[in-house]
């Protein structure tokens, strides 16, 4: 991998302050360029820059910042959603240690585009120690006038604020995350309307993953079409930083040029293959919320619309490995009893049927499963997909769906043999 | 009405009122405060909160239950808290955890009879790369197999 990377040269220790970033990484020389532009030039470079959204999603981010209605005579507010918690994912994290002043200018310049002075970034709660980085970094920006009332000396005002959160899964969905910045419990709202409209304490909002808006000085500085062209794939810009974890060799982040390589080349050349040479069992493509694909689903090309293509997606970008040695079973057990932990229950469908998927599957793994419980699962699934207020419940569904369906014969051998057939 | 909240903490949460429209903001922020200075919070706590900010007691009971992080009831001197997500169990959480149990005489959700140390099972703490992993009060300790828990554990006079 010779090709030009964005981030990863800068993951070490010392990349983390303002020296670094105004030496080494051209800092802060992006937002006055984006300030000349004007509003409208910026968002229309990032549209041209083929920026999707990287917190799940997917959405084109030029195209959501269009959504803010200039007119409004309300303030208009910029989120990060820094509460990376969807099981695999550990990417954002790596950018708020090393890059914290990449994630100030980045918020610096959506905020201009939008025409927001309030920016707040919301890390999980469980990042103290990133909490603590980006107070450090936002410390030495307001101190060197890059933040405040007249940002870089020119006519624009902004505040960026952390907030943390406090250990709810549900609080990285963008109305939940809202609701918690409010101080409020951190319950999904009904759409619409959408933050857009009606965000942050009822004012216009643009909420932003972590990656989303590390993307953008680079967009200004060298021009949309620049980062587009990084994409080796249509409708995909830039690069994507790739959380691996589970059975390889060499877990942790990559980047890759977007839609530049199958999973098999991420497994095998990127990441060392398999833990102890074993066989590859499964592969959970972007996160535990991500339909799972079986070890000959992988020669596909790593990026959105691919994984979309084969009934699954790329989500968060947290590709988790799975080899031979682990039990299917106990695996959606697992997940499935993470979803009906985190459900924030303003659904039924949601809050019920995790809770019956968790026992269902709890019984099959410990082999007291019936033969009409695969049935059951899937009919379950069935009942929350597409019921629900947010994404947690299809987040739920999805995967149980799909390894009933691919992996059926290992639920069968549970059943049939009141065990699970690799317990000793 | 007596203090729980040290003064030095409501003049910084004070200070931070100014970058939210609405006081109800302070909420997250307080409890937190509220939590590192104790350990844990209190009812007379939440009250006092609740008056400070200018919210329904219960509402403030409301939130603070929603959140994990917030520990309604005392806890130990130690927290451990040791993911068993998908990404750490594929790494061997499941045994570590067992051993755990096992070395602190304690199952998960349970507090040790001197106070020492509380066990807890977490969900993904964004270190899956660094797979097994668990939070000490507010550090991460990560790559764990058993030898690096019984130094931690020894670390810690357990
Ligand atoms: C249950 C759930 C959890 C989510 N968790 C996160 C998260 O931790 N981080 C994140 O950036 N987006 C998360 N999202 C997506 C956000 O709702 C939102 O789409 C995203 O922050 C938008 O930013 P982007 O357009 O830059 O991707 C989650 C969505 C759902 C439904
Ligand atoms: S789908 Fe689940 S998590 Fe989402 S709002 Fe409904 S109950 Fe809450």
């Amino acid at each position: 991998m010779s090709e030009e990377t964005l981030y990863i040269q800068h993951f070490h220790a010392g990349a983390a302050s303002l020296a670094y970033y105004q030496e080494k990484m051209q800092g802060y020389q992006a937002f006055p360029k984006a300030f000349a532009m004007g509003q409208a030039k910026v968002i229309d470079e990032v549209k041209v820059s083929a920026l999707r959204g990287r917190g799940g999603a997917g959405f084109p981010t030029g195209m959501k910042w269009g959504f803010i209605p200039q007119a409004s005579p309300k303030p208009k507010v910029l989120v990060c959603n820094a509460d990376e918690s969807e099981p695999g994912t550990f990417k954002d994290r790596e950018l708020l240690r090393y890059t914290p002043h990449l994630l100030i200018e980045g918020m610096l310049i959506g905020a201009y585009a939008i025409g927001a002075r309030s920016c707040y970034i919301y890390v999980r709660g469980e990042y103290v120690a990133e909490a603590r980085i980006l107070e450090q970094a936002l410390k030495e920006a307001y101190a060197a006038g890059l933040l405040g009332e007249k940002v870089c000396g020119l006519d624009f005002a902004c505040d960026i604020t952390v907030h943390r959160g406090a250990g709810a899964y549900i609080c990285g969905e963008e109305t939940a995350l809202l609701n918690s910045l409010e101080g409020k419990r951190g319950e999904p709202r009904v759409k619409p309307p959408f933050p857009a409209q009606s965000g942050a304490f009822g004012c216009p909002t643009i909420v932003n993953n972590v990656e989303t808006l590390t993307a953008v000085p680079f967009i200004i500085s060298r021009g949309g079409a620049w980062f587009a062209s990084l994409g080796r794939i249509e409708k995909s810009g830039g690069t994507r930083l790739i959380s691996v974890s589970g059975d390889v060799k060499k877990p942790g982040v990559i980047e890759i040029h977007a839609g530049s390589m199958t999973i098999r080349q991420i497994i095998f050349d990127a990441c060392g293959g398999i833990l102890g040479d074993r066989p590859l069992k499964a592969v959970i493509p972007g996160g535990s919320s991500a339909p799972v694909l079986t070890a000959d689903e992988i020669d596909v090309i790593y990026d959105i619309e691919p994984l979309a293509k084969i009934g699954t997606m790329m989500g968060s970008a947290a590709l988790i490995v799975v080899s031979d040695a682990h039990c299917m079973v106990k695996l959606i057990a697992r997940i499935t009893k993470f979803y009906a932990h985190e459900s924030c229950g303003q659904c039924t469908p949601c809050r019920e049927g995790c809770r019956w998927m968790e026992d269902v599957l709890e019984r099959i793994e410990h082999g007291h499963g019936r033969v009409q419980d695969l049935g059951l699962l899937t009919d379950i699934a069935d009942q929350i997909q597409g019921k629900t207020l947010c994404a947690l419940g299809d987040a739920a569904a999805g995967p149980v769906m799909s390894f009933v369906k691919k992996f059926r014969a290992d639920f069968e051998a549970h059943i049939r043999g009141g065990k699970c057939p690799n317990a000793s | 009405m007596s203090k729980l909240l040290d003064q030095s903490v409501r003049d910084e949460l004070e200070a931070l009122a100014s970058r939210y429209p609405k006081r109800a903001a302070l909420l997250l922020p307080a409890l937190h405060a509220a939590q590192k200075q104790s350990g844990w919070l209190s009812p007379e706590v939440l009250d006092e909160i609740a008056e400070w900010i200018g919210l329904h007691p219960a509402v403030v009971r409301q939130v603070a239950s929603f959140y994990t992080m917030y520990y309604l009831k005392p806890v130990g001197t130690h927290v451990l808290r040791l993911c068993t997500n998908v990404s750490c169990s594929l790494r061997g959480a499941d045994r570590l955890i067992a051993f755990c149990e096992k070395r602190l005489g304690i199952r998960r959700g349970e507090t040790s009879l001197d106070g020492k140390v509380t066990l807890m099972e977490e969900e993904c703490l964004g270190a899956c790369g660094t797979a097994p992993a668990l939070m000490l009060g507010d550090r991460y300790v990560e790559s764990l197999d058993e030898a690096v828990l019984e130094k931690l554990f020894v670390e810690l006079g357990l």
